[in-house]
């Protein structure tokens, strides 16, 4: 990772709730399509969804708006995509999980302690020189987390896929680009 | 539909095959799809047996191109299933119907290396329209209907079933799904047919307004049976219709408005009415880069309506004005009421005669053209297609591989009909032409069917001749052998500073004639302009086994017009003798 925040939320970033049918190779197709097409890949999140028969894929994808349509629509074109939603960060809930060991020596220990309880994060465990935390949260502040810890020494880190769904609490600003010119 | 007639898999698919009305499919057995071809023995199905499974796959193609209806190849598992690729591959690029299934190793070998195993649904993800490994008998019913309902429905494509051995064996309850059941198997594959009106509308009101329209006929209007819709749009407004390599037949060439083929090797009539056109009306064309040359000097001027069942399609290469999703006849069908609608409320059509004029101008100036073979000189490849092309009975279905005798097959045969002209356009595949000429043939054994090959083709498939010998299908075909991969020199030629390099074969090597008669098949060979016309009535009068003409043709022959690969389409070689009026393409 040579960027200082390569967690960051650059311009170009869209994210794509993909529901597909819950069939073996499913992840294989759309992941052997992103490739074959030359799209990158951000940040990915799979699992079934409430209903058995149906997986969500969550896809931070890095790109141009225009490739992203052409994205969108190769993607409708795999017979096991049900429905593709381009999520709007603004009017989306969206969710990381990180878990970081950090250098905390005794002296130290406490110092980053009580930035895990700011950030209202969990502590996993506790070694002679580190200690092993947990944070989920929004993206953003998953990074600024990152940032602050990073102080102490980051030993090891790891986050997820981000997975993300329309807000509530107002008409969902979805771009539902599924129902129309489905697949062929 | 259920009933308690148990069956092994094997028969749950040939049976299922049946049911999908396949009369006839091409493959070979092997290991693990052994159980498949027992109950093959006693089912109404027809079975070619091939001499590689390319064949195979490649005679699906061919029975589908001249049928409309897909084409169906059964390998078995691991090198058979890899033969496999070339055609899955080049049917998807081409849009063609197929079904091919596979045998796999049984389900508790799969992932150990077992003998003959290969991933063959990772292998050919990307090049199926769909593929799906079925892991019990019980599922394989709706597995079948499904391939056959996405392999047919919007933009066709292969799809390929692998069948592991235990489940051909193993048995079942037999149930055939009703179409609701298909349907709601597939909540995400609901192709759009009918295109939206309000779009058409739009179209309609462009292509009354242009004053320089052209209609860029695809190998979508032939999938969408649209040739008798497209012919009335084009009578109707009077515009000039180009028909693409995948679209040849889809609109007369002996019609006043055609103008032939566009591209790389298009006519230059063709090539430079759609770079002035003011309005490109797009029916399943797809903007390929064989067609536009450069794209950001592609039709600088033109207004895009883009017709296509695929939406993908839409705004991958070219932007539309008007995008259209839905199938090509249903589309046209609606513009055509459409435009007859704004006319009859009164909005006219502008005046396209100066265009009109214009274009019939290049067409006198800029004919195909080639320097015609004299008795004693060496042999044309374009006399002899011409030759080929006067001979041949109406309705004769001309099939190509790839390379120089492909683009001279398409410009200088006349394609008055639709599914008369079967070729590898997207894939460029070398060696499709003598397998899928003998599946053209097996689809529509009414008709003479041509191979029109090179001899860098031919050497790739010929074997398929054996399979077509042994099982009576009688094509033509017809090598016009320069003893060179003739574009592959053309290229070194032309960009390369006559620097050759790997491409001359041999002038002795191999005898096709002596090569064609120990594959049961007639050989004739012609060495010069006199014999050409007796070697092709012979060939024509021989019904009772397939024939094979050896045209040895003059090597240094070139293919004119062309665009060279990322150039402009404004930058088109002529043919030399016509780069003196170059001015007039202006």
């Amino acid at each position: 990772m040579t960027k200082s925040n390569p967690y960051g939320s650059a311009p170009n970033h869209h994210v794509l709730s993909v529901l597909v049918q819950n069939r073996p190779g499913v992840l294989a197709r759309v992941a052997s399509l992103f490739a074959r097409r030359g799209y990158n890949i951000f940040s990915l999140a799979v699992a079934p969804t409430e209903q058995e028969d149906y997986s969500r894929i969550t896809i931070v994808v890095d790109l141009e708006s225009a490739t992203l349509e052409q994205i969108v629509k190769q993607l409708f074109k795999l017979v096991d995509v049900v429905r593709i939603f381009e999520l709007d960060p603004r009017n989306s809930v969206e969710r990381e999980l990180m878990v970081a060991t950090v250098r905390a020596t005794p002296e130290l220990r406490g110092q980053v302690v009580e930035l895990v309880n700011i950030f209202e994060g969990k502590i996993l465990g506790v070694g002679p020189e580190s200690l092993s935390v947990s944070l989920d949260g929004s993206p953003e502040k998953l990074n600024d987390f990152s940032e602050l810890l990073r102080q102490y020494g980051i030993i090891e880190s790891q986050r997820t896929g981000r997975v993300a769904l329309p807000k509530l609490d107002r008409t969902p600003k979805v771009r539902a680009v599924s129902t129309k010119g489905k697949a062929s | 539909m259920k009933s308690n007639q148990q069956l092994t898999g094997a028969q749950a698919l040939i049976k299922g095959l049946e049911q999908e009305n396949v009369d006839v499919m091409f493959g070979l057995p092997g290991g693990c799809i052994l159980p498949a071809y027992d109950p093959l023995i006693k089912s109404s199905i027809r079975h070619v047996l091939v001499r590689h499974e390319q064949g195979a796959g490649h005679m699906a193609e061919g029975y589908a191109h001249v049928t409309g209806r897909p084409g169906v190849a059964m390998v078995t598992s691991g090198p058979a299933a890899t033969n496999l690729v070339t055609p899955l591959c080049d049917a998807h690029m081409d849009s063609i119907p197929m079904v091919a299934i596979t045998g796999q190793v049984p389900t508790n070998a799969i992932g150990t290396d077992a003998f003959q195993e290969c991933d063959t649904v990772g292998i050919t993800r990307s090049i199926t329209k769909h593929n799906e490994l079925v892991m019990s008998p019980d599922d394989l019913p709706l597995a079948i209907r499904q391939a056959f309902h996405i392999a047919t429905t919007g933009r066709p494509g292969p799809v390929l079933i692998d069948v592991p051995k235990d489940v051909l064996q193993n048995s079942m309850t037999w149930h055939w799904p009703s179409d609701d059941e298909v349907i709601d198997s597939l909540p995400g594959y609901k192709p759009t047919t009918k295109g939206h009106s309000r779009m058409i509308k739009e179209a309609a009101k462009l292509i009354l307004a242009s004053k320089q329209p052209v209609l860029y006929v695809g190998g979508g209007v032939l999938k969408a049976r649209a040739a008798a819709a497209l012919r009335e749009l084009a009578e109707l407004m009077d515009i000039p219709v180009v028909t693409t390599l995948m679209a040849r037949g889809a609109f007369p060439d002996n019609h006043p408005l055609c103008l032939g083929m566009p591209g790389m090797h298009g006519t230059a009539t063709a090539v430079t009415a759609m770079q002035r056109a003011d309005l490109l009306v797009a029916l399943g064309s797809r903007f390929d880069d064989r067609v536009t040359g450069k794209v950001s000097t592609f039709a600088p001027d033109a207004k895009i309506v883009h017709v296509d069942i695929d939406p993908a399609e839409q705004g991958k290469v070219r932007k539309p004005d008007v995008p259209i999703v839905g199938d090509c006849r249903l589309v046209i069908e609606e513009m055509i009421v459409a435009l007859r609608d704004l006319m009859a409320g009164g909005t006219k059509q502008a005046d396209i005669s100066a265009w009109r004029s214009r274009v019939n101008g290049w067409k006198e100036n800029f004919p195909l053209a080639y320097e015609p073979s004299e008795p004693g000189a060496a042999l044309k490849p374009q006399y002899c297609l011409e030759k080929l092309r006067d001979a041949s009975p109406n309705g004769t279905i001309l099939v190509s591989g790839v390379g120089q005798h492909q683009m001279w097959a398409s410009q200088f045969w006349h394609f008055n009909e639709p599914y008369t002209w079967v070729n590898s356009g997207g894939l460029g595949t070398m060696g499709f032409s003598v397998p899928a000429a003998i599946g053209a043939k097996v689809g529509r054994p009414d008709r003479t069917v041509w191979a029109i090959d090179g001899d860098g083709c031919f050497q790739m498939t010929a074997q398929e001749l054996v399979t077509a010998a042994v099982e009576q299908i009688p094509i033509k075909v017809g090598i016009l052998n320069n003893a060179n991969l003739g574009m592959v020199r053309q290229w070194q030629e032309m960009f390369y500073d006559n620097r050759y390099s790997q491409v001359h074969f041999s002038e002795s090597v191999p005898d096709y004639v002596k090569w064609s008669e120990a594959m049961g098949c007639v050989g004739i060979r012609v060495e010069s302009p006199e014999e050409v016309e007796s070697a092709i009535d012979k060939a024509n009068s021989i019904n009772d086994r397939p024939v094979v003409v050896e045209f040895k043709i003059a090597p240094t022959e070139q293919v004119f017009p062309m665009v060279a690969a990322g150039r402009s389409n404004d930058e088109i070689m002529l043919y030399p003798s016509q780069e003196s009026r170059r001015e007039l393409l202006r």
